[in-house]
């Protein structure tokens, strides 16, 4: 909350984080320590699907994006380790945006929910990690103290998320449609309401954070950074479903986005 | 097979999701790894993310993934205990461009790879992140062996390099980011 800003609180030891075999068990060696000897290889990032670092239309990328190639690193010296949070990493409201901020009354605007599933290449269910989102308020405005869009802050709605998937990998969060809002990427720039994901997964190279849509946004034709990959179908997978079996009654409607993210290899890579 | 969903930015607006600490909320992760009781040589490491003018970044967000001082990634333990180290740290660079963690210096992992620490470097007008690794400059022995290393052109491997400097009573590492232009860090497709 805005008034709470500036305080940081000593911490005597650091966040219980655990590392884990980030390969099924069945083929984990039993040390699971960084590289359980080559063959456990994890799938390449696949360019056709997420954008190039430089993109033309979204400015910012002008003289941030690298310009040298990137250097491949064999799959068999590559990290196949990964932090993993547990339940103590989670407070019981922490997957609730509607309630998890509140000082005085409920945060304005539609409540939603939105859930789904974090798979990986082959569709195997992405267990007890941690998924974490942010977004912007109804209102279109961040809580973030460097977002100064001329947009009413909430001050029951803080914007920020966790929890961790499931057995199925399934994850869910109660929260506030967001709004849209400007940015000064190009004359009348606003961005589709969305909602910021990151994601673990199975080692620290599986990584990923990405941005969730909604379905029938006008806004997303126009946006660059929605635009950014060139697959039609990519950029698809980044809109969430409406789902009215997700939708519960009286009281908020459902939306399913489900997130896939880097696999095992089928084949083995070099070692 | 499923296709992988695209990555996208960080954007500006990061900092109370990711690390929220500054907030007054509780965070999974922020830029102190170790405890003071961890065994091993403590250390800080720091350095300041750059553009392709030389520009400071002060919406870029750095995490590190390391082994411990003998080289062990952080093992299963009991849920919710407190750690002594966790292997995984965030910070941002809104402090002028400059970030830094502190942490013992890691021992050297499997498959003879010298010391190193894993980065991923997220900012605004990054639609995909970028993986590199800090290595560090008193291990030249182990660094002329390790094979990721070898991987990269001679000429740029010292952007891979974090410089050691001894200052009263704390050792400081020194590893810029520059992720465009002259110097560019190497980023790996790791």
């Amino acid at each position: 909350m805005p008034e709470n800003i500036g305080t940081r609180p000593p911490i005597a030891t650091v966040p219980a984080i655990m590392g884990k075999p980030t390969v099924p068990n069945d083929l984990t060696k039993p040390s699971g320590n960084a590289n359980p000897g080559g063959g456990n290889a994890f799938s390449p990032r696949d360019w056709t699907q997420h954008p190039p670092y430089d993109h033309g239309p979204y400015r910012s990328t002008a003289l941030r994006s690298p310009r040298q190639p990137l250097i491949p690193i064999k799959q068999a010296l590559s990290n196949l380790t990964a932090p993993a949070f547990g339940d103590g990493s989670i407070d019981a409201l922490d997957h609730d945006l509607t309630r998890n901020a509140v000082v005085n009354a409920a945060p304005l605007g539609e409540r939603i929910i939105v859930t789904g599933r974090v798979l990986d290449e082959d569709g195997r269910p992405v267990r007890r990690s941690l998924v974490e989102i942010w977004q912007a308020n109804a209102a279109g405005r961040y809580v973030h103290k460097v977002d100064q869009h001329d947009a009413p802050l909430d001050p029951n709605f803080f914007g920020a998320g966790r929890c961790l998937t499931d057995d199925d990998g399934r994850y869910r969060f109660v929260t506030i449609k967001p709004g849209a809002y400007p940015w000064r990427n190009h004359h009348n720039a606003w961005r589709p309401a969305h909602i910021h994901f990151s994601l673990f997964g199975h080692s620290f190279e599986s990584r990923l954070v990405t941005q969730m849509y909604f379905p029938g946004d006008p806004l997303l034709p126009l946006d660059p950074i929605y635009n950014c990959t060139p697959d039609e179908s990519a950029r698809q997978r980044m809109i969430s479903t409406f789902s009215i079996d997700r939708t519960e009654p009286e009281w908020a409607l459902g939306y399913e986005f489900d997130i896939v993210l880097r696999g095992r290899n089928a084949t083995p890579m070099e070692a | 097979m499923l296709k992988q969903t695209p990555s996208q930015t960080v954007g500006p607006y990061f900092l109370y999701g990711l690390i929220p600490q500054p907030y007054g909320r509780r965070g999974v992760a922020d830029n102190r790894l170790a405890s003071p009781e961890l065994p091993g040589e403590h250390i800080r490491i720091e350095g300041q993310v750059l553009d392709g003018e030389g520009n400071p970044i002060v919406d870029a967000l750095i995490e590190v993934w390391q082994a411990d001082a003998e080289g062990h990634y952080p093992a299963e333990a009991a849920d919710g205990q407190p750690r002594h180290f966790a292997g995984f740290g965030r910070a941002d660079s809104s402090a002028g461009g400059l970030y830094g963690f502190e942490t013992v210096k890691p021992g050297g992992v499997a498959e003879g790879q010298a010391p190193h620490v894993n980065v991923i470097v997220y900012a605004r007008g990054m639609l995909s992140h970028a993986f590199t690794r800090i290595y560090f400059s008193d291990e030249a022995q182990a660094n002329a062996a390790d094979p990721v290393l070898a991987l990269v052109p001679e000429e740029r491997r010292n952007t891979l390099i974090a410089q050691r400097a001894e200052l009263p009573g704390r050792t400081v590492y020194r590893f810029d980011i520059r992720l465009q232009g002259e110097g560019e860090t190497v980023f790996f497709d790791a």
